[in-house]
């Protein structure tokens, strides 16, 4: 029934998504791209964000409780599924599917990366600067686990993005929808161009 | 030549509710242009398995024999469908027939779709006209608006759209896109329309619309072609509104 706690939290767990989690996901990747202008300049944009006023409260409400919302009742929405592409292969299928398994791998690719990042960071022992992620990314294994980490991120924004629209009615239409799917691969191949490339940067400085 | 031709049945089985599924084969003369019921329908006139020993006639639902009921769906090769519309020239051989897997199976193939009228007195899915006076004749329907909900009310209660969604399933209480649709249609309705708000409230929850996780096989799979999705994505839009309503205060509601 209205308002019941099941509507509210599916309803804040797909605007969260977006708002704020979704705008961080382009902020952060953009942050990071300064990379590819060498070190000096993503030194000097890391340290930017890092001297924002009152930071720990931007990090608790931007990121840190809308991420944690998201994940714990994404997982939940994630095993209510129950897989049938073997019958239905249809493509939306494999976009809800996909939306899924991505949201579980990039659960446990940003759990990885924010312990060996902000919480190291956090707990003085590691430094914010580029030789923390190059110590990090020339590594083959974390080279590729950030790799598919990042693709699985853009992927499942890119098509949150697009189920985003359908949840709040925005995208009625088939064709509406058709055209936000376009979109939505749109978004995918750019912001996992600047994601992967940043990486590439890292690993092999170039 | 042709008279020796026949037709590989495998049907999935099950004496009542509660004993255990099983497989048993059947091959039956073929006949032109049979349906899956016609072939049914000559296992129960001589039911007989294919190594030759007796067995109870096979159990089947049906009604309207021209797919407008929906009584008679099942899967058949792996697709829920209708049995009536089902030609036997058209399908993969052998031909396996098993009941609808999101429905509680009565006997054989035919299965309880009692959840989905339930769903249907749960979101109100009529235009309540009864009462002690003559109400007079009702507002009339823009014709644009009476081409699509013509389309919605198609809708035969078959099941098909609720078996090919992944999140109907035993893990929740999701009710289907098809009682979905039917609030779509009956809030399109003039008179039917009274009752709006109250037919989104009812659907403003996890057993309701947000079940849904936009997998969209329903659009896919329903023998009507009823555009399910676009009720789904309408009803996104009208809850949204209807909860600002509600919470903010509009001129209907305090
Ligand atoms: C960078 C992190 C993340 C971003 C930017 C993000 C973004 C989004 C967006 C935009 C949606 C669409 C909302 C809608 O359908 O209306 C979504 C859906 C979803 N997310 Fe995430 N998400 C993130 C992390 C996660 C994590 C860690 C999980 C945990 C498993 C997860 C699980 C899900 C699930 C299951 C859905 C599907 C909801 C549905 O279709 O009904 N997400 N996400
Ligand atoms: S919407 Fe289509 S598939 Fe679903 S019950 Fe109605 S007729 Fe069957
Ligand atoms: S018997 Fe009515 S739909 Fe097949």
């Amino acid at each position: 029934m209205a308002g019941t706690r099941g509507y509210v939290n599916r309803r804040l767990h797909s605007l969260l998504g977006v708002v704020p989690i979704g705008i961080f996901l382009i902020q952060h990747l953009t942050v990071n791209f300064f990379a590819t202008r060498g070190p000096e300049a993503f030194n000097s944009a890391a340290h930017f964000m890092e001297s924002l006023p009152y930071r720990y409260v931007l990090e608790i409400f931007i990121i840190f409780l809308p991420l944690l919302f998201h994940s714990i009742y994404g997982v939940y929405i994630a095993f209510t599924a129950k897989s049938n592409l073997k019958t239905f292969g249809y493509f939306r299928n494999w976009m809800f599917m996909l939306q899924r398994f991505t949201g579980i791998i990039t659960l446990i690719f940003i759990a990885w990366h924010v312990w060996e990042t902000r919480i190291a960071i956090g707990f003085g022992w590691a430094e914010l600067n580029y030789q923390l992620m190059e110590g990090i990314l020339t590594d083959p294994f974390f080279f590729w686990f950030y790799i598919v980490g990042v693709i699985s991120t853009t992927f499942h924004f890119s098509n949150g993005l697009w189920s985003f629209f359908v949840s709040w009615g925005i995208t009625v239409s088939p064709r509406s929808q058709q055209i936000m799917t376009y979109v939505s691969i749109a978004v995918f191949v750019a912001i996992s161009y600047v994601g992967v490339r940043t990486l590439i940067q890292f690993a092999y400085g170039s | 030549m042709s008279e020796d031709k026949t037709i590989t049945f495998i049907v999935t089985r099950q004496d009542d509710p509660e004993s255990q599924p099983f497989e048993e084969t059947f091959e039956i003369p073929y006949r032109k242009n049979m349906n899956v019921i016609s072939a049914l329908m000559e296992i129960r006139r001589n039911p007989v398995n294919a190594e030759g020993k007796a067995t109870t006639p096979v159990y089947w639902d049906m009604g309207c024999l021209e797919e407008v009921c929906g009584a008679c769906s099942m899967v058949i090769n792996g697709s829920p469908r209708q049995s009536c519309t089902a030609l036997v020239d058209q399908l993969e051989q052998p031909i396996r027939l098993a009941p609808m897997t999101t429905f509680p199976v009565n006997r054989d193939l035919a299965v309880d779709r009692s959840r989905m009228f339930d769903s249907l007195k749960k979101v109100k899915a009529w235009v309540p006209i009864d009462g002690t006076h003559d109400l007079g004749p009702g507002p009339k329907m823009p014709e644009s608006k009476r081409q699509w909900a013509y389309e919605l009310s198609k809708c035969m209660t078959c099941g098909v759209c609720l078996e090919a969604c992944p999140n109907v399933n035993s893990k929740s209480d999701f009710i289907g896109p098809a009682p979905l649709s039917q609030v779509r249609l009956f809030n399109s309705h003039p008179t039917g329309s009274m009752n709006k708000s109250e037919r989104l409230q009812t659907i403003m929850d996890e057993e309701g619309l947000m079940g849904c996780g936009n997998a969209q096989n329903c659009v896919e799979s329903c023998p009507k072609g009823i555009p399910l999705t676009t009720s789904i994505a309408a009803l996104n839009r009208d809850t949204a509104i209807e909860s600002f309503k509600s919470f903010f205060g509009s001129d209907q509601r305090v």
